[in-house]
């Protein structure tokens, strides 16, 4: 068959060297876009940070001058909205790129180009909304930018505007990124992993994809309808014109409580993959965490006025959100349980990761029991905007989300890098987090107990809430300290190399079978899978009996029988001869494309905060994008 | 993938839709919905958009069938039957204008400009979009063996298309009798 194809002139050589500047600009590599991201979201990190260290030296005292109320408003507004969007979200994003085709036994995600896009958009999104500092105009509405106090007749500056429109184009990264996990978890598994045989990490990689492929858009629609009452004038959350502040609240919710979970489920999975292997013992219960996890996953979707119990919905309302938001602790009691039962009786050791994973357990376990008390609507009414909101959620975001990406970044660093962190700094690190997180988050739960009220800029003398907030900031400090140390760390693990091996955790899972760091191609031959966590059992089949004793409980198929269908179903990609067969290994070549797209993204949202010119100025990006990338082909004729 | 990202857009609409609906019969001033829907208008450019979706079914079935002429025809068709569309939609919008509905009139006009509006973005996409499809098609590089590309496409034809039906039911059918609220006169003598 004669091949045709549409041609698009190219403006730049397509790039092809595998080093240099645009080796990495050109990039469709999961492992160099992973890279990328966690360097970026780490940068946020460094800079969310310092924005946090901010607001606890304004309250370190009372009455204290050093920020003034406006200043404090924009801090603890970039401070979440960074913390949220700008780390949580992309270091989870860096472990799904880097992990997710190394545990299904795939050589790339399934779209390269479209995963190159979400790291650009993301990148352009990023800066667009922090470029509001240099404005000194910066978003001070709250992260969740309630309405009418983020709209214009209270907030005329462009601060919340950028907010707005960042948020929106960050939202365009978080779809392309989730429909890119979607189609990749569930079309390029390794021959003979079936669902219940995909390592746990990337059941709540696909639980998170699927909840920010049907989450971001509510966002983008709040977002939209904020931007259009902001720059168009419309009534969306106008009262004089006939709409609803409140409206504002259900639809950021609706998106903003799914958001939540995916904050926590990749932390919950990364510490379901370290806990088997510092136990080593298979993780227990694993239907039983998947299920929980697809269980938090729908049921999220169903608790969002938990947030607004103090808005007046009356009482039907309020008892709905309250029963399921009680509900909604079940599933995730199950997991803690899960994985008291995988350490129970293991071979554990402690190192750095295994550390912080259990630490996980311990903060997580704190931050939900208080997340369970103001479930209850008349708890609430007492909590709501009090700092005992602030110490929850710091709970179950830096105890729970961030102690488990740091669990994650000791474990996977060896695999990414060839070498280990050392463990010795790795120790101080963790030793002066926890120190630290606990000193600054627990007296918050007194202080709003005692009625100290979020979000202001400071507070009297008399109200006895001195001795807590120093404490508080003291213990911010020594946080931020133990995060200078991992930086230390990972220069001075690259100075003074340990090397690990392929293998250096006796690991569980696919991504230990290829060599660290693993070639660009990621296996040498596809593996094929037999059993859940099929590395470990290779590699110890003398343990295989004492797992799967009872062959139809586990649906195991025998060896003779999982080659049969192995051949049947995919005779494609089912070895390396057949690689050999159509000349090497295929990879998808590079391409400039997703930068230039994503760049007239960035231009388009640009246009919405500054003038309708900046807009057209972003078409022809958008069109040279779109139209270059849908005409180049995956692979260049050689 | 497609139907992933449809997903997505259920509840891209789906929130714009609810937004409307919980905002139905909240405007505090004209035009209100019954004095300005023109039903019989929108029924054709409802009818034409409907037709569009025929058309790119015949268009996939041809590409398939491997009979360029009659593909390039049909998803030509798609591409007239969705800027006539559009073209119906511009001048609703300037009547609408001229009568003295803007997206800052009141809230009906907000919640339908916005909501319109946005489905209108997603035909002009896909009006493109088709255009390309057209153009392969007739070059040739849209074949048999690539109508994948086409279908793909089509799914989100479709789907702006089903989109369109329940807009089409919630703005004009459900709320054409919406009137000023009791005890507030008409706003616009025709």
């Amino acid at each position: 068959m004669t091949t045709k194809s549409l041609k698009f002139p190219q403006a730049f050589p397509r790039p092809k060297s595998p080093n240099g500047i645009w080796s990495w600009v050109g990039t469709v590599d999961h492992k160099r876009i992973g890279t990328m991201y966690g360097i970026v979201s780490f940068m946020w990190f460094i800079v969310g940070g310092i924005e946090a260290l901010m607001i606890r030296a304004q309250l370190a005292s009372a009455e204290n001058d050093l920020i003034g109320p406006d200043a404090y408003n924009q801090l603890f507004t970039m401070h979440g909205t960074t913390m949220v969007f700008l780390v949580i979200m992309p270091l989870s994003a860096a472990f799904f790129n880097w992990l997710i085709p190394l545990q299904i036994g795939a050589r790339d995600v399934a779209f390269p180009r479209l995963n190159a896009l979400s790291f650009w958009v993301f990148l352009f999104g990023s800066i667009l909304i922090n470029f509001s500092w240099v404005t000194g105009d910066a978003p001070n509405g709250g992260w969740f930018g309630y309405a009418p106090n983020s709209g214009t007749t209270f907030n005329p500056g462009l601060g919340m505007t950028y907010w707005v429109v960042g948020l929106n184009v960050l939202g365009v990264a978080s779809i392309a990124a989730g429909l890119n996990f979607i189609v990749t978890i569930l079309n390029m598994r390794a021959p003979g992993m079936d669902m219940f045989k995909i390592p746990i990490f990337t059941w709540m990689t696909l639980i998170t994809s699927v909840l920010i492929v049907l989450a971001m858009p509510v966002l983008a629609v709040a977002g939209i309808q904020l931007m259009t009452d902001r720059v168009y004038g419309t009534h969306f959350f106008n009262s004089l014109g006939g709409g609803d502040p409140v409206m504002w609240q259900h639809i950021f919710w609706l998106f903003g409580h799914p958001e939540v979970y995916i904050l926590i489920l990749p932390a919950m999975g990364i510490v379901s993959e370290v806990l088997p292997t510092f136990a080593r013992k298979p993780l227990f219960g694993y239907p039983f965490v998947v299920f929980a996890g697809a269980v938090i996953g729908f049921m999220g979707w169903f608790v969002w006025s938990h947030h607004m119990f103090t808005v007046g919905l009356g009482p039907a309302a309020n008892t709905a959100f309250s029963i399921s938001t009680m509900l909604i602790a079940v599933p995730t009691g199950v997991k803690i349980f899960n994985w008291l039962g995988t350490l129970w009786a293991g071979n554990i050791r402690l190192n750095t990761p295994m550390l912080f994973s259990i630490s996980f357990i311990a903060m997580f376990t704190i931050g939900g029991l208080s997340g369970v008390m103001h479930a209850s609507p008349p708890t609430d009414a007492q909590q709501q905007d009090t700092y005992f909101i602030v110490a929850h959620f710091h709970y179950v975001l830096v105890g729970g989300a961030l102690l488990g990406i740091f669990s994650g970044i000791y474990f996977w660093w060896p695999k990414f890098t060839g070498y280990f962190l050392n463990e010795k700094l790795g120790i101080a690190n963790w030793a002066l987090m926890m120190i630290g997180f606990n000193l600054q988050f627990a007296p918050m739960h007194w202080l709003g107990m005692d009625g100290m009220p979020r979000r202001i800029y400071t507070y009297a003398d008399n109200m006895g809430w001195e001795t807590s907030n120093l404490a508080a900031s003291v213990g911010g400090f020594i946080l931020a300290l133990g995060i200078l140390i991992f930086i230390i760390n990972v220069f001075y693990s690259k100075m003074n190399k340990v090397m690990a091996g392929d293998d250096p955790w006796d690991g569980r899972t696919l991504e230990w079978a290829t060599s660290s760091p693993p070639p660009v191609h990621d296996f040498d031959e596809i593996p094929q899978v037999q059993y859940r966590d099929d590395f470990w059992f290779k590699k110890h089949p003398e343990t295989i009996s004492e797992y799967y004793h009872d062959e139809h409980d586990q649906a195991v198929p025998s060896g003779a029988q999982l080659d049969d269908e192995v051949e049947e179903a995919l005779p494609v990609v089912s070895g390396g001869s057949d690689d050999h067969g159509h000349g090497g290994i295929h990879l998808p070549d590079m391409s400039y494309y997703p930068f230039i797209l994503s760049f007239g993204i960035a231009i388009l949202g640009a246009g919405f905060i500054t003038n309708t010119y900046v807009v057209g100025a972003s078409v022809p990006f958008i069109l040279w994008g779109l139209l270059g990338w849908s005409m180049e082909p995956v692979n260049d004729p050689e | 993938m497609m139907w992933a990202f449809l997903a997505s857009d259920v509840m891209f609409f789906g929130a714009f839709i609810a937004t409307y609906l919980v905002y139905r019969g909240k405007s505090l001033v004209g035009p209100y919905p019954s004095e300005i829907l023109d039903i019989p208008l929108t029924s054709v450019s409802t009818f034409v958009l409907l037709v569009s979706s025929l058309a790119m079914v015949l268009g996939l079935h041809y590409v398939k069938e491997g009979q360029k002429n009659k593909a390039t025809l049909w998803i030509l068709a798609v591409v007239i039957l969705g800027a006539i569309f559009m073209g119906f939609q511009f001048y609703e919008f300037r009547e609408f204008a001229h009568e003295g509905l803007t997206p800052r009139t009141n809230i009906f006009g907000t919640t339908f400009f916005i909501l319109t509006g946005i489905h209108g973005a997603h035909v002009t996409i896909g009006v493109f979009w088709m255009a390309f499809m057209a153009y392969s098609s007739h070059t040739g590089a849209l074949r048999q063996d690539n109508a994948l590309d086409l279908e793909i496409a089509g799914l989100y034809w479709h789907f702006v298309d089903i989109v369109w039906i329940v807009i089409f039911t919630v703005i004009y059918l459900i709320s054409f009798s919406d009137g000023p609220p009791p005890g507030v006169g008409p706003t616009i003598v025709h």
